[in-house]
């Protein structure tokens, strides 16, 4: 199989998993027993409540006519409005939107380099000490939940030291110093969650390479640590760092959501939460298919990082 | 188990792991019964500091903290247990039937399985419990649903892996049935993978409810695991108490000292791999 035709092939593959995840959002509705907008609202609740959420999920409609005219208006820029307060979502999901991403971006430009160093050191001294501290040190920090390590970050670094500040709200008008500082705990505590996942793969990638003819070839003709393991081990290691580093922005997907909530940052994921316990399907819809599409992107690049990068994985069995 | 599996002096974070699971599950266990009758009936003060009388302080209500961490940790192990279990079973089954049968049925079977695999958790079971409600049933389901596929992968690899033995091809031609072979060939065989399987699969259960439960759509209130702890007691945090970090503490330290243990089985099944090789 070509490079370009297992591209195609994965990305058609995502679209599928894609559509999968539209039609558990739009179908599932359509498979609660009874009247889903009175599941979704319990029992103590008014006629007109029940009413408006009909409506507003159009179960007037049957699911297909829902699904087009969904894309039809999300197409033109309209996600549909708040069922909460009425607004249109699209403006609030921008907004939040680009904090997430920010959030993000940040935990990943701190932790992903840092993680791939440590990874590397870790394999360069393996079983000695630094090793298995630092190998302890990624076990740790990939068992521990995020509302743990946000918890002790923000009881050390913001009401102890009182070096960062206790909420991580942010406001439009805010300059970008202030922004890195008030998103500095969330940042780290995602970096730990993903970081240390980078660092294990970056070292068991790098020991199965130290472990090869070629490199012990390079040892007995003379090379230097350093020469054996930038121009042999870390080249060879490529595909599978980048294919970890896909894989970790994709499962931080999952991880943002609580992290946000631990900090009350005002992103995507605390807002999907918030909108649960609100009963805003119209909100819940969106942030899922945001955070759907962003997954399942990352899966596609992780693959094709990892085709490309090593041509054996070009032709599958 | 058939593997000899030792510990040295090196191993001290496993060695500590155990004790700490069994500190744990002891402490749970026992339940109410450590914290004297007065003291858990008592209310206190909310978010009493640690003292005495009520060793790890006092909750949002001014319950005895120890008292709902052991209540709250009883309820966090047993839905993680019984989810590893159950994803376990399943996927375990699924799997050895995939492997054995091929075809067809392992094409439908694994395809399924990736399609859930691709698909981000949290996100879909946030989606579920929004529509469904946070009842128990639905919770053991959606986290089942998400990690059978995964014990599914291992098994069917596995059983492949050991199919292809001599002493399966004999006893296979030596007549006997699919359930013989699996259950006197192939499971032998499989033991201490599986087993750091179901040890991973127990951590990604506990961690995986314990968000559901701090994001407030895990275990519904009255009753509280820990994740619902931590979140209960958060404003604490505001003045400084330590109240929330206690349950996510345990939380970690349940996690931390399983996958140790799963590490080192993964490392022993290694090197079992390479030596039998």
């Amino acid at each position: 199989m070509t490079l370009s035709r297992l591209i195609a092939r994965r990305t058609i593959e995502g679209i599928a998993t894609l559509a999968v995840i539209a039609v558990l959002l739009f179908g599932g509705v359509e498979l609660i027993p009874g009247d889903p907008a009175r599941t979704i609202l319990g029992q103590s609740v008014t006629e007109e409540a029940v009413r408006n959420l009909r409506v507003a999920l159009r179960l007037d409609q049957p699911v297909h006519e829902r699904f087009l005219s969904w894309v039809e208006a999300a197409a033109q820029g309209d996600l549909g409005t708040s069922i909460l307060n009425g607004r249109p979502v699209a403006p609030d999901f921008a907004w939040r939107a680009k904090n997430t991403l920010f959030l993000a971006g940040y935990a990943a430009a701190m932790s992903i380099p840092l993680s791939i160093m440590l990874g590397l050191l870790a394999a360069l001294y393996r079983d000695r000490l630094l090793d298995r501290a630092i190998s302890l040190g990624s076990l740790a920090t990939i068992s521990f939940p995020e509302f743990f390590v946000g918890y002790v970050l923000l009881t050390v670094f913001a009401l102890n030291l009182g070096w960062f500040p206790v909420l991580s709200s942010v406001t439009p008008e805010m300059g970008l110093a202030e922004r890195l500082s008030r998103c500095f705990l969330p940042a780290v505590t995602l970096s730990c969650l993903i970081g240390a996942y980078v660092l294990r793969i970056t070292r068991a990638a790098v020991v199965s390479i130290l472990s090869r003819p070629y490199i012990e070839m390079a040892e007995l003709k003379g090379a230097s640590r350093t020469a054996i393991v930038l121009r042999h081990a870390l080249v060879n290691a490529v595909g599978p760092i980048a294919n970890v580093v896909a894989l970790a922005l994709a499962y931080m997907v999952v991880g943002i959501v609580v992290t946000e909530v631990v900090f009350t940052y005002p992103g995507l994921g605390q807002w999907m939460v918030d909108s649960v316990a609100k009963h805003d399907m119209n909100v819940i819809l969106v942030c899922g298919l945001a955070f759907g599409a962003t997954y399942v992107g990352l899966n596609v690049l992780a693959d094709i990082a990892a085709a490309l990068a090593s041509p054996r994985l070009r032709h599958p069995r | 188990m058939i593997l000899a599996l030792r510990l040295s002096f090196r191993q001290w974070p496993v060695v500590l792991s155990f004790a700490v699971l069994a500190f744990v599950v002891l402490l749970v266990l026992a339940g109410p019964g450590i914290v004297p009758a007065e003291v858990r009936e008592l209310a206190g003060d909310p978010w009493e500091p640690f003292g005495a009388e009520h060793l790890l302080g006092t909750d949002q209500l001014g319950r005895d903290l120890l008292a709902r961490m052991l209540e709250g940790g009883r309820l966090t192990l047993f839905l993680a247990s019984a989810v590893a279990v159950l994803s376990f079973v399943v996927g375990l089954a699924f799997g050895l039937l995939a492997a054995f049968l091929g075809g067809l049925m392992d094409t439908v079977l694994s395809r399924l399985m990736d399609i859930i695999m691709a698909l981000p958790p949290l996100i879909l079971a946030i989606l579920v419990i929004a529509l469904l409600g946070n009842s128990m049933p639905v919770l053991v389901g959606v986290l089942v649903v998400f990690e059978a596929p995964r014990v599914f992968r291992l098994a069917r690899a596995l059983a492949m892996e050991i199919m292809t033995e001599d002493f399966v091809t004999a006893a296979r031609l030596r007549g006997e049935g699919i359930g013989w072979i699996l259950a006197r060939e192939i499971a032998p065989n499989a033991v201490v993978p599986l087993v750091a399987e179901l040890a991973m699969r127990f951590v990604f259960a506990l961690l995986f409810l314990s968000s559901l439960s701090f994001l407030g759509l895990g275990v519904p209130p009255p009753q509280a695991d820990w994740g619902g702890m931590a979140r209960e007691n958060a404003p604490a945090l505001g003045f400084g108490l330590p109240a929330p970090i206690v349950p996510a503490a345990a939380i970690a330290a349940v996690a931390l000292a399983v996958n140790q243990i799963a590490d080192w089985l993964v490392a022993a099944s290694g090197r079992r791999a390479a030596r039998r090789g």
